[in-house]
């Protein structure tokens, strides 16, 4: 049984339709991200779910209980706003305490209970502190915490991460898994940072136009990207994409030059469609085949990503482990070819992508 | 670093001075006027060295003014007591009818809501003298002439408007996010209203609560109109210094002294939540 359980759920805002008919069920524990660029909904989502805004059509059903009739307040769920929205006029301890006063705990409890969540996110030391003398970092700490401190069964967290800094970014989106997974909630995590989404989500359910495009497994919607967008919002540099026809026997038109490739696309001749390739699925080498200029070497850590322009005129990106014993040099030649795994047609109407193998 | 050159800050100066002369002074002579009697306010030319006297807040205290002509009792300290009954009653009211309104009227968009908001405005547009003939005679109909609650009911036209759209706009700044927060955490609505919104909204409700005091308190024609003497604030009471046997200048300062103090105290004391940015730092910009 899900745990949390979306059934055709619209939303309207006057005429502006901003979510049409989405549904997704959740299971207890699970994390599920919402993806999506922004201005997709992905908020209005979670605040349908959190009962301050009320869907258009659509039932909520939370442990089977439709919620058409709960008030916020008997939801049980904890949210963390985009904004932090603490409350000002209370400090650290009081805004994190508030979950737990509104269930009429003991001082004891409360004390107990706040000292738990503040020390698993490192603000023991400002509880007394009001929000306006808080760092962004402490901030979105303290949202967190009050979020997490009655252990809520649900948790909607509105991209808590968009308003700090990249390093606290960085260390929260390795400590957040931990911490999500200790308290045991099932989690909505909405953000449009496709590597945070990849490090928390047990699945990822991409929005783009008020509709799930994907939802799927971080690793699924990377190998399997369901259309063309999915593919060109996960993956960083972004994948390559042209758009061509398919020719005799599995092969394409790269800028005026016959590429081969995947087998499998083999029943697909004559038809317009974009060709996607992953940087690193393409391979650079040596021999004959498909000759391309590098025209720019440019090494990020753990990764060099190279810039290649074919006779015919066409970019590509390519990306090599930094590692790798042989990196071309600028201005170099080299034959590149195309890794089946990475390698992606999308119909070049509906952006949907055409399954390996079939017509 | 200073950017100013010597002539600027000369010329900064003497224009602050200018200003400050031209409101300050009419107050500091009218303080000076109160500890005078008539005979050394009329002099001419008029001159700062005096002999200070307490009698014309002695006459204001105990209600007899001692005049060349004969003796006249005034009811100044009651004026005093009408003023303050009438004014603060008034914002009392208006604040508990106009917080909860200004509150829906910022959160909620409701049919004819925009028109009911600006109706309640145009109240302040109207000169008052063009409800008061009809008012007059309806207050004599339902008995409402010269009662407290009559000039309490009429006051609301004043502070009314004043607080339902500045507070209205203290709850409009608040973000929507901080009251969802309070909800979610698991609070009724009612809660929600007293624990966040209003507190937050403290700083505009001090600043309209003050500002209708002030209007009411400064308000003449409705009490000249519906109320006599034992009801009248000071405002109205003041023209009683204006006598057969000529004007009591001495009296009229030392009343005026009187009757601005506690609004001036009231101003002082408020300055506090007026300037305290509460929302700062909670809301990321």
């Amino acid at each position: 049984m899900p745990h949390l359980e979306l059934a055709s759920i619209s939303k309207s805002f006057k005429s502006n339709k901003v979510l049409d008919d989405i549904s997704l069920a959740a299971d207890a524990g699970e994390i599920v991200v919402i993806f999506g660029p922004s201005g997709t909904g992905k908020t209005v989502l979670l605040r349908l779910i959190a009962g301050v805004e009320e869907p258009t059509a659509g039932t909520i059903s939370i442990d089977d209980q439709d919620m058409a009739d709960v008030a916020p307040e008997h939801r049980d769920v904890g949210m963390a706003f985009q904004n932090f929205a603490l409350f000002p006029h209370f400090d650290a301890f009081e805004n994190i305490a508030t979950p737990l006063r509104a269930r009429a705990q003991s001082a004891a409890q409360i004390k107990e209970g706040v000292a738990r969540v503040a020390k698993l996110l490192k603000i023991d030391h400002v509880l007394s502190h009001a929000p306006r003398q808080l760092s962004n970092g402490q901030k979105q700490r303290t949202a967190l915490a009050r979020a997490l401190a009655s252990s809520p069964k649900l948790l909607l967290l509105d991209d808590p991460l968009r308003n700090v800094d990249a390093k606290l970014r960085f260390e929260m989106r390795l400590e957040l898994p931990r911490l999500l997974r200790e308290a045991k909630s099932t989690v909505l995590y909405v953000t449009q940072d496709y590597k945070e989404a990849m490090a928390l989500a047990d699945r990822i359910a991409v929005l783009a136009h008020g509709k799930f495009v994907q939802v799927a497994t971080p690793e699924e919607i990377y190998r399997h990207p369901a259309t063309v967008n999915v593919a060109r919002l996960f993956g960083d540099p972004t994948i390559n994409l042209v758009e061509t026809v398919v020719g005799e026997g599995a092969t394409i038109d790269l800028a005026g030059e016959t590429v081969e490739i995947d087998k499998a696309y083999a029943g697909l001749k004559g038809r317009s469609v974009t060709f996607g390739v992953r940087p690193e699925a393409v391979a650079l080498g040596d021999g004959a085949g498909l000759k391309a200029q590098v025209m720019a070497v440019t090494p990020l850590n753990e990764r060099t990503v190279l810039l290649l322009q074919t006779k015919g005129g066409a970019e590509l990106l390519a990306s090599l482990p930094s590692s790798s014993p042989a990196i071309p040099k600028a201005e170099s030649e080299v034959t590149i070819s195309f890794n089946p795994i990475g390698s992606h047609l999308f119909d070049r109407e509906t952006g949907a992508t055409h399954a390996k193998g079939r017509a | 670093m200073d950017h100013t050159s010597t002539l600027e800050q000369v010329i900064r100066g003497v224009l602050i001075t200018c200003v400050l002369v031209f409101f300050l002074f009419p107050i500091f002579w009218i303080v000076l006027m109160s500890f005078q009697t008539n005979e050394t306010i009329l002099r001419i030319p008029p001159s700062i060295v005096f002999e200070p006297t307490l009698s014309n807040y002695s006459a204001l205290i105990t209600g007899r003014l001692e005049s060349a002509a004969g003796n006249l009792d005034i009811a100044f300290m009651k004026n005093l007591w009408n003023s303050f009954f009438l004014s603060a009653s008034s914002v009392l009211i208006a604040l508990v009818l106009g917080i909860p309104a200004a509150y829906a009227f910022a959160r909620f968009r409701f049919r004819l809501g925009e028109d009911i908001a600006f109706t309640l405005l145009s109240f302040r547009f109207a000169p008052p003298l063009l409800v008061l003939l009809p008012l007059s005679l309806y207050f004599k109909q339902l008995g409402l002439t010269n009662t407290y609650i009559g000039l309490i009911w009429v006051y609301q036209l004043i502070c009314l408007p004043l607080i339902l759209w500045i507070v209205r706009g203290y709850f409009e700044d608040i973000s929507p996010d901080i009251e969802h927060a309070y909800r979610i955490s698991g609070n009724s609505w009612l809660k929600t209203f007293w624990k966040i919104a209003v507190p937050l909204a403290k700083p505009g409700i001090a600043a309209a609560g003050l500002l209708a005091f002030i209007f009411a308190w400064n308000n003449f024609v409705f009490a000249l109109i519906l109320a006599s003497a034992d009801k009248q604030p000071v405002t109205v009471g003041a023209l009683a210094f204006v006598t057969a046997s000529g004007i009591q200048y001495g009296q009229i300062a030392a009343a005026i002294v009187l009757s601005i103090a506690p609004t001036l105290a009231l101003a002082l004391y408020a300055q506090r939540y007026l300037v305290e940015g509460l929302s700062l730092g909670a809301v990321k910009g």
